[in-house]
């Protein structure tokens, strides 16, 4: 589904990215973790198409498909969807009108007529209930004055909204109680399919034992250097990343 | 003129010809360019005004040309020569060869993004229209439903001639001729404009609206509008158009009035979308206006603004609050792009007891454009408890624009209670992406960012308004990103 070939990509004069490799099938589910700095959100936000960030060389392919020259939007009427570490603010945007919007709007690219209102009410309604948030939430502004928990919950729900073929999840366990961590990896697991693929970016181990990883990928100074089940992330929060880094030297 | 034959028509090219040196009929109704008290005269009687009018355009012309142009406020522009424009023009005939087809294509697309009528969009060019029957009796009908309820809605002009005790009574009492140099101006050469009087205890069955539009075609450069709302009534005033039109007329000055006696309740809406210029900020109207109401015991007034056209704009739509217990509102989003300059804001006089005012206006720039909140609170000394609440929010594109806040309070009496906020904000790159990758495109993400922002005041519009102005927004700020 997701094909990430040699990918180099830097801001500035700065490389951050020096060739990374992935592949990500349909129904599968990979982490990527790596200490502060390794690149991981860099990755995420590239795959997204963000403009600051050059790509130098590789490519990224969805569906044999390749994304490089491809606005982010036009990324997204595809299937890419990233919940951001960070979401913004929107003052005086409801979350209901904002994402009756991007849904239109991907219809609309996909040559498809806008949803029914009837229709768009019942799968926020839907939606909703699967991640547990209040209707009342769903007239606020999107994510002003939102809590940390609040705000991660309104990216999944905005995933399960849009039905994206290929999800990036960054670091959506930071700012998570317990309570709203399960819910949130409640609510991914649910829409989980074989018909997409969900990549899990995190620093720690905890999500994982909510969303089970098919693989775990050690992100390191703009590279990928180590690959394997889930068990390898159960050793990384064991023995921290030192271990992989004396590797790589030696 | 029922027995006009054709030797009148004869005599009338005959004199006209000599008066103006003119030959054709289309020009023989648009008088020679300058203002001297002659036009003035002339004006007055080519509308067959009565003696007390003329006299009373005389005496502003005489104010007028002891005034000078204000510079106080900040936009900066060419300074019009008032001796270069013609002072009255016939309202254009409809040209019955004229077909869509000939009106500028681009103007077309953008009826079309407005969901502007057929109909209307005919209207605006001057072109016949097929179902004349249709746009007739609708206005019969609306004229039907006001007359019943004693409301006289008509142009200014007419209300001169039938209603004159109600015009002489109540033309220039909120703005008085000398007011400013523009009202001034105005008051000696108005061409036309107009006049609604609600009778004591009427609600206004609806919004002054459609009617409005369809006989709007043609009110001329110096308009002038009076509204009085009799004790205990109520009426909701819609002006202008969301449809752009392509004005010839470079200078603008108009003067609106409102009077809401005891109880009384005004809500007077705008939506200003005259000619801005093209990019590079050559052409564009000049729009000066002085509008201002005033309030007697327990009434409200409310001016509601969406401003996006024109090359300047200065204006101040204001409320004087004389009566106790009174209100004033004012609701306004400016936005401006490429080169246009805004310096508009509102002035709340409280003069009553227990007199509260609120302020909110929400000023967005683009391009190289300026954009300037200007606002007065006065509070006088025998205003007891006097409330005033504003916010004045300033959105900024990119890097070339400028948005200015210049609130004066002036308050004399110490158990008032005035609030005052601001922001400035920019549109984020951050937040364009986050849109874009929810499948936003940019233009797209920027409307949604900027009906946001401006949604406190886009919620105070009439609602078949609201909707037209929200994309009135989009399109004013179309290619402003990139």
């Amino acid at each position: 589904m997701l094909s990430i070939k040699n990918l180099h990509a830097s801001i500035g004069d700065k490389e951050i990215l020096k060739g990374i490799n992935l592949e990500v099938k349909a129904g599968e589910v990979h982490a990527i973790m790596g200490p502060n700095g390794a690149g991981k959100s860099t990755l995420a936000s590239i795959v997204a198409g963000n403009e600051n960030y050059d790509v130098t060389s590789g490519e990224i392919i969805l569906d044999g498909e390749d994304l490089s020259e491809l606005a982010p939007e036009e990324r997204a009427h595809k299937g890419v969807f990233l919940s951001f570490q960070y979401p913004v603010e929107i003052p005086g945007v409801s979350v209901t009108n904002f994402i009756r919007t991007a849904i239109n709007e991907t219809r609309k690219a996909n040559g498809q007529d806008e949803m029914p209102a009837n229709e768009m009410l019942k799968v926020i309604r839907e939606k909703s209930e699967l991640l547990e948030i209040d209707r009342k939430f769903l007239s606020r502004s999107l994510n002003e004055g939102f809590s940390g928990g609040e705000k991660k919950r309104n990216e999944i729900f905005q995933m399960a909204m849009l039905e994206p073929k290929i999800a990036i999840l960054d670091e959506t366990d930071s700012g998570l109680d317990i309570d709203a961590l399960r819910i949130v990896a409640n609510g991914v697991n649910k829409l989980k399919s074989d018909k997409n693929a969900v990549v899990v970016i995190t620093h720690y181990q905890r999500l994982l034992d909510y969303i089970v990883p098919d693989y775990v990928h050690v992100l390191l100074n703009g590279k990928i250097v180590k690959s394997g089940d889930a068990s390898l992330a159960l050793e990384l929060e064991e023995k921290g990343y030192d271990w992989i880094k004396q590797e790589q030297e030696a | 003129m029922s027995k006009y034959t054709e030797d009148d028509l004869k005599i009338e090219l005959e004199t006209k010809e000599y008066e103006y040196g003119f030959y054709t009929e289309l020009e023989a109704d648009t008088f020679p360019i300058g203002l001297n008290e002659d036009i003035v005269r002339a004006i007055s009687l080519r509308k067959e005004e009565p003696q007390w009018m003329t006299d009373w355009r005389i005496e502003a012309f005489r104010a007028w040309q002891e005034m000078t142009e204000p510079e106080w406020a900040n936009v900066h522009y060419a300074k019009p020569d008032f001796q270069a424009i013609s002072y009255y023009s016939a309202p254009k005939a409809v040209d019955p060869n004229k077909t869509l087809d000939d009106v500028d294509p681009e103007l077309l697309e953008m009826y079309k993004k407005l969901g502007i009528s057929v109909d209307e969009q005919k209207m605006m060019n001057n072109v016949a229209m097929d179902i004349v029957v249709d746009s007739v009796s609708v206005a019969t009908t609306f004229k039907k439903t006001l007359g019943e309820k004693g409301i006289i809605f008509m142009s200014i002009s007419e209300a001169i001639k039938e209603h004159p005790e109600l015009v002489r009574k109540y033309l220039g009492t909120v703005v008085p001729q000398k007011d400013n140099f523009y009202a001034a101006l105005n008051s000696a050469v108005f061409s036309d404009g107009s006049f609604c009087y609600i009778p004591k205890g009427v609600r206004c069955p609806m919004e002054l609206s459609t009617y409005f539009r369809i006989n709007q075609a043609g009110t001329g450069q110096f308009e002038r509008t009076l509204l009085v709302a009799d004790a205990g009534s109520y009426v909701s005033y819609l002006e202008g158009c969301t449809a752009p039109s392509r004005d010839e007329n470079q200078l603008h000055a108009a003067v609106v009035e409102l009077i809401a006696l005891e109880d009384a309740e005004i809500k007077y809406s705008t939506v200003q979308n005259w000619y801005p210029g093209n990019k590079e900020g050559k052409g564009g109207v000049y729009n000066f206006v002085t509008k201002r109401g005033i309030c007697e015991n327990n009434a409200k007034i409310s001016w509601t603004q969406v401003e996006t056209g024109s090359a300047v704009t200065w204006k101040y739509p204001s409320v004087i609050l004389k009566g106790d217990n009174s209100v004033g509102e004012f609701y306004s989003i400016a936005v401006t792009n490429n080169f246009q300059q805004a310096d508009t804001g509102t002035k709340m006089i409280h003069l009553g007891k227990n007199t509260k005012s609120t302020i909110i206006s929400k000023g967005i720039s683009a391009g190289r454009s300026q954009n300037s909140y200007r606002g007065l609170v006065q509070i006088s000394p025998r205003a007891e408890n006097a409330r005033n609440f504003s916010q004045c929010d300033s959105l900024l594109m990119g890097n070339n624009c400028g948005a200015h806040t210049f609130p004066y309070i002036e308050s004399k009496n110490p158990s008032a209670k005035i609030e005052h906020e601001a922001t400035t904000s920019k549109i984020g790159e951050d937040q364009v992406f986050y849109c874009n990758q929810r499948g936003i495109p940019t233009e797209k993400a920027i409307a949604l960012i900027v009906n946001g922002f401006s949604k406190d005041v886009l919620n105070k519009l009439p609602m078949e308004f609201a909707v037209e102005a929200q994309k009135l927004l989009e399109i004013s700020l179309e290619g402003s990103v990139g």
